[in-house]
């Protein structure tokens, strides 16, 4: 690991002077920046530790319905607040069905979002990867490349966005609350992520020094919490990434669906929205046929990267069956296996 | 520059000065502190083998940095049993034959012992193994360590329910 200065800032205003430094990062828990650290793919001067920060460890049920999370609780002390998960409990599901418990207890709410992809190129330092150097080339381009994406992939890199938080906070509207040179301000959490054009080595729109401070989700949110699933399949049941994943959230009246959300992971640079597929599902009823044609829609302009044709039906297949899962009902109590396709909850109808 | 943190180990309150920044919690207990209870086996957070207790909760003992961890409560293998006595769940792992090679079996009984306080898996086995998946055992222990759990779960249940009868 490369050596570095190591500084810890008593403010947010501090942090932001102290990282908007060129060769600069912030240090939450380290989970994923230490792992590229020991891996040479990362090799800041400087690391900003923002992990004593004051005030950013709590989740606080807002005046209008709405949560605002702290950048700094943990994936684990989120999923597993009462209040949360049962007001978001597709949110929950996501957070706990990704990595390890030991992973989750450490992992911060800001840190998710800022994780890098998991493209075995992009950490093999002796490969060409554009999102590591700029302009060096791709190798996943003409190699193992059947986990890489299908949806908004460019020439310079087909990488995917590996986080199971951001899917169903994308679905519901989350909202980015950035702490910057100028001050505060902030974004709908579906501007955050970049598509890689010709410059992947920007993974969000962020500026230097600016500090993810909360993620917040609007009093909307929470009217779905009857009708939320996060599905993901992976390659092993439990502390893998998605190959493709999920979150399906409904709002249901009189055998009609009066409101839907849809997003998908691991199938782009981001968290991927499906908007044309929730108009297909408002005013649809709650049924297999309407879950098909809006898994159609949702991959109606992918296309395969490489070897990786099968993620775009496989997409489709997930799509419907968490629609399905959705439309049965959030079970009363967390699945044993979260979000797993092989949990022996009820509800399912096989695509 | 020197940076100066306090930790308090085991029970036992350490001042500790680290030349280097890069220093983890898991380099810092073996190296320093001639804790070598926890392993080092991928040292990237994949494999479990170095789970220690962290102000409570488990976490991976490589992806820490023992410079942003100041004023941390910390337990190690070497902290669970008393004396002699051994704590449940090392005797569960005894008892139930939850490791052959013993390399992971640090990591594999604070996670264990994690788990418990987090209180989520209870005595159901599919639970208990999503919540132990965090830890590998490449002998395939898999089966003694989740009965290991189960039984210390149990001997937990009983304990409290005799306090409180």
């Amino acid at each position: 690991m490369k050596m570095f200065d190591y500084v810890k800032p008593a403010t947010p205003a501090e942090a932001v002077a102290a990282a908007a430094q060129p060769g600069a990062a912030y240090l939450a828990a380290g989970t994923n920046l230490l792992d590229l650290m020991k891996g040479g793919v990362s090799r800041p001067d400087r690391l900003v530790d923002v992990s004593h920060l004051p005030g950013l460890d709590r989740i606080e049920y807002l005046p209008d319905g709405g949560v605002r999370i702290g950048t700094l609780v943990s994936n684990a002390g989120l999923a597993h607040d009462t209040e949360f998960a049962k007001s978001y409990p597709a949110v929950a599901e996501a957070l706990l069905s990704g990595a390890s418990a030991q992973l989750r207890n450490a992992a911060t709410v800001g840190g998710n979002l800022l994780q890098r992809t998991r493209c075995a190129y992009f950490y093999d330092t002796a490969s060409r990867c554009n999102k590591r150097e700029a302009g060096s080339g791709c190798d996943a381009r003409v190699g193992e490349n059947r986990l890489h994406a299908v949806i908004g992939w460019s020439e310079s890199c087909i990488a995917t966005h590996p986080s199971d938080f951001c899917v169903p906070l994308v679905a519901l509207d989350a909202v980015v609350e950035i702490e910057g040179k100028n001050g505060r301000r902030e974004l709908p959490l579906d501007e955050l992520h970049r598509l890689p054009g010709d410059a992947p080595e920007r993974d969000t729109v962020l500026a230097p020094g600016d500090l993810i401070v909360a993620v917040r989700l609007p009093s909307a949110a929470r009217s779905f919490a009857a009708h939320a699933r996060y599905l993901k399949v992976r390659e092993r049941t439990s502390y893998a990434f998605a190959v493709v994943s999920a979150a399906a959230a409904l709002q249901i009246e009189n055998g009609k669906i009066t409101e839907a959300r849809l997003a998908l992971g691991g199938v782009a640079a981001k968290p991927w929205r499906a908007r044309a597929a929730e108009q297909v599902l408002e005013g649809a009823a709650p049924d297999a046929a309407s879950f098909r044609e809006a898994a159609q829609v949702a991959l109606a302009d992918a296309k395969p990267s490489g070897d990786n044709a099968f993620k775009i039906e496989l997409a489709r297949r997930v799509i419907a069956r968490a629609l399905s899962l959705a439309a049965a009902g959030t079970p009363a109590r967390m699945p044993a296996l979260p979000a797993s396709p092989f949990a022996s909850s009820s509800g399912a109808l096989h695509a | 520059m020197i940076h100066s943190i306090s930790l308090t180990v085991n029970g036992v309150r350490r001042e500790i000065e680290l030349n280097d920044p890069r220093v983890t919690l898991l380099d810092l207990l073996r190296e320093r502190l001639h804790l070598t209870g926890t392993k080092k086996g991928c040292d990237r957070g994949q494999c479990g083998a170095c789970t220690i207790l962290v102000d409570g909760k488990r976490i991976n003992s490589c992806l820490a940095l023992a410079v942003s961890h100041d004023g941390a409560e910390i337990v190690t293998i070497e902290g669970i049993a008393r004396g002699e006595q051994l704590h449940p769940v090392q005797a569960a792992f005894v008892a139930c034959d939850g490791f052959q090679c013993g390399f992971c079996t640090p990591g594999q009984i604070m996670s264990a012992i994690g788990l418990m306080c987090e209180g989520q898996a209870g005595d159901d086995p599919e639970r208990i193994r999503e919540g132990m998946s965090g830890n590998l055992c490449r002998c395939g222990a898999y089966a003694g360590i989740v009965d290991a759990v189960l039984e210390a779960q149990a001997s937990q249940t009983e304990a409290k329910q005799r306090r409180s009868a």
